[in-house]
């Protein structure tokens, strides 16, 4: 379990995020939601430390990380697994060293091991018999993959994903979706995904919160989110056409 | 200045909170290997060249006759070992090492790999940054030695081939009133220029903002600044070691 409270952030005088607080909950995936440049991407870097908020704290199953000291922060960031926007692959490894690299960094395995423990996550995710291939030559959809099985590989507590299937088709989308559904319910951890994807809301949106310029205007599950009578939050729901249609009927 | 104040921050970023030496070891072998493979070649070329081009412009200023000819292969030794050799191929150095550290890292920073690291809980400054630093430490002042070699065997090569000088008169000349604190100036002049090359382009790479057109431009920077230093670091140095 996650949990934020009063999370504030501004960049210059311009206030990126204000007292944001909420919980996500271990073995469910949680969404955070709205529209493009509502500080989604912000709050998920302040949750895990790579922006420092201006206020409020952020709470790993009950340990402070906020004010946690360098080696504490360390502690818990060997619990966390993120898949980020564009993959971060390293460019400089292949697919199976990207994999492995936590394993490398984080844990004293001897080499076999970690392979064995990589070609798992790569067989989990779909992804087989592309080990030695280099980044550059495998397509978005399968960077999303290696950075899902780089996420899982150390065997997580939390695990982060920010966009997991923007610019991914429908159908590759969906699959990306179901996958990080599964792991998440598979390995009981705490789950926190952000995306403006109606498709994933209503798939996989067990917990959601709702971003408006900042503000936390409404939290949820996906049975909840078409009658929330939120103006704010069913302009962005019914901008889909498709849930615009089913709204008319 | 503020850049200045930042840059000393970002040196003192590289010492805390360090990976296992192991792992430092690989990285390092990797960067050397990295270096030497990238620039070897063209450090070859650029000094054979230089050295041929120095001998055949000494003998054409020499026209007394008065003045013997080995004291063209004196000059051209002065010249290479003080000068071009640790100098001039610090500023080639910069422009192929140092932007391709920076727009490596800025290529790093920009697709989030920095990112990824850090939430891995690894001081990716450190991680990235230091091994680049002490592998170019390790490796310019042999890339110079190189240099420095390469020179005066192309002076050699020209000067005799074209019959400005004979080769003993070459060989003379080299030995003729050398003083061997000339290699100590030369080589801390090229542990100076490498340390502040590889900083400085690290520097300018791993804060790179935006996207891919800033990696270009931090990539141009880190070359620019580095000259610069290279430049002042020079002069400072001659002042300090040869009143
Ligand atoms: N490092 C930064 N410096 C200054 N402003 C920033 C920084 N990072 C984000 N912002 C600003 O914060 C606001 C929210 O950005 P954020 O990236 O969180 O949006 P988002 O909700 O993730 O949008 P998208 O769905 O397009 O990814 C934007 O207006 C952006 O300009
Ligand atoms: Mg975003």
């Amino acid at each position: 379990m996650i949990k934020i409270k009063d999370i504030s952030k501004s960049f210059g005088d311009k206030m990126v995020l204000e007292n944001i607080s909420s919980e996500f909950d271990k073995g469910k995936t949680n969404l955070i939601i709205g529209s493009s440049g509502t500080g989604k991407s912000v709050l998920l870097k302040c949750i895990v430390g790579l922006i420092s908020p201006d206020n409020g704290r952020v709470y790993y199953d009950l340990r402070n990380f906020t004010e946690a000291d360098k080696e504490e922060k360390s502690e818990i960031r060997r619990e966390i697994g993120m898949l980020f926007q564009g993959g971060a692959l390293f460019d400089s490894k292949n697919v199976e060293e990207n994999v492995m690299f936590p394993l490398d960094v984080l844990t004293k395995m001897p080499l076999d091991e970690k392979l064995d423990r990589a070609n798992l996550c790569l067989k989990r995710v779909g992804l087989e018999n592309v080990n030695k291939k280099a980044v550059s030559e495998i397509s978005g959809g399968m960077k999303k993959r290696v950075g899902i099985a780089r996420a899982i590989v150390n065997s997580p507590n939390y695990l982060f994903c920010d966009e997991p299937n923007s610019g991914l088709d429908p159908q590759t989308s969906i699959l990306i979706d179901e996958l990080i559904h599964e792991i998440t319910h598979e390995l009981d951890i705490t789950t926190v995904v952000v995306t403006h994807d109606m498709n994933s809301v209503i798939g996989i949106g067990e917990k959601i919160i709702f971003l408006y310029k900042g503000h936390k205007l409404w939290e949820g599950n996906n049975a909840d989110i078409t009658h929330s009578g939120v103006a704010q939050l069913d302009d962005f729901v019914f901008a889909n056409k498709v849930m615009s249609k089913m709204r008319s009927l | 200045m503020k850049g200045f104040g930042r840059y000393m921050m970002f040196l003192g970023s590289l010492f805390v909170r360090r990976e296992t030496f192991a792992t430092y070891y690989k990285l390092i072998l990797e960067e050397c290997v990295q270096i030497g493979v990238n620039s070897a070649l063209l450090f070859i070329l650029v000094s054979t060249f230089i050295g041929a081009v120095t001998t055949v412009q000494t003998a054409f200023n020499m026209v007394s006759p008065l003045i013997p000819r080995f004291v063209i292969a004196q000059v051209v030794r002065e010249m290479v070992v003080l000068e071009l050799a640790p100098t001039i191929m610090a500023l080639i150095y910069a422009g192929k090492i140092g932007s391709s550290m920076a727009s490596g890292l800025g290529t790093m920073r920009i697709t989030e790999q920095i990112d990824a690291l850090e939430v891995m809980g690894i001081n990716s400054s450190s991680y990235l940054v230091l091994p680049k630093i002490v592998a170019s430490i390790l490796m310019y002042p042999l890339l110079v030695v190189l240099s420095g070699v390469c020179a005066i065997i192309g002076g050699y090569i020209v000067g005799t081939f074209i019959h400005i000088i004979t080769p003993t008169e070459y060989v003379s000349g080299l030995r003729f009133g050398f003083n061997s604190f000339e290699i100590v100036v030369a080589l801390t002049k090229s542990v100076v220029f490498s340390f502040l090359i590889s900083s400085i382009s690290s520097f300018k790479g791993y804060f790179t903002k935006g996207g891919a057109l800033e990696v270009g431009i931090a990539s141009t920077a880190a070359v620019t600044t580095s000259v610069i230093a290279i430049l002042l670091a020079d002069y400072i140095i001659v002042n300090l070691l040869l009143q």
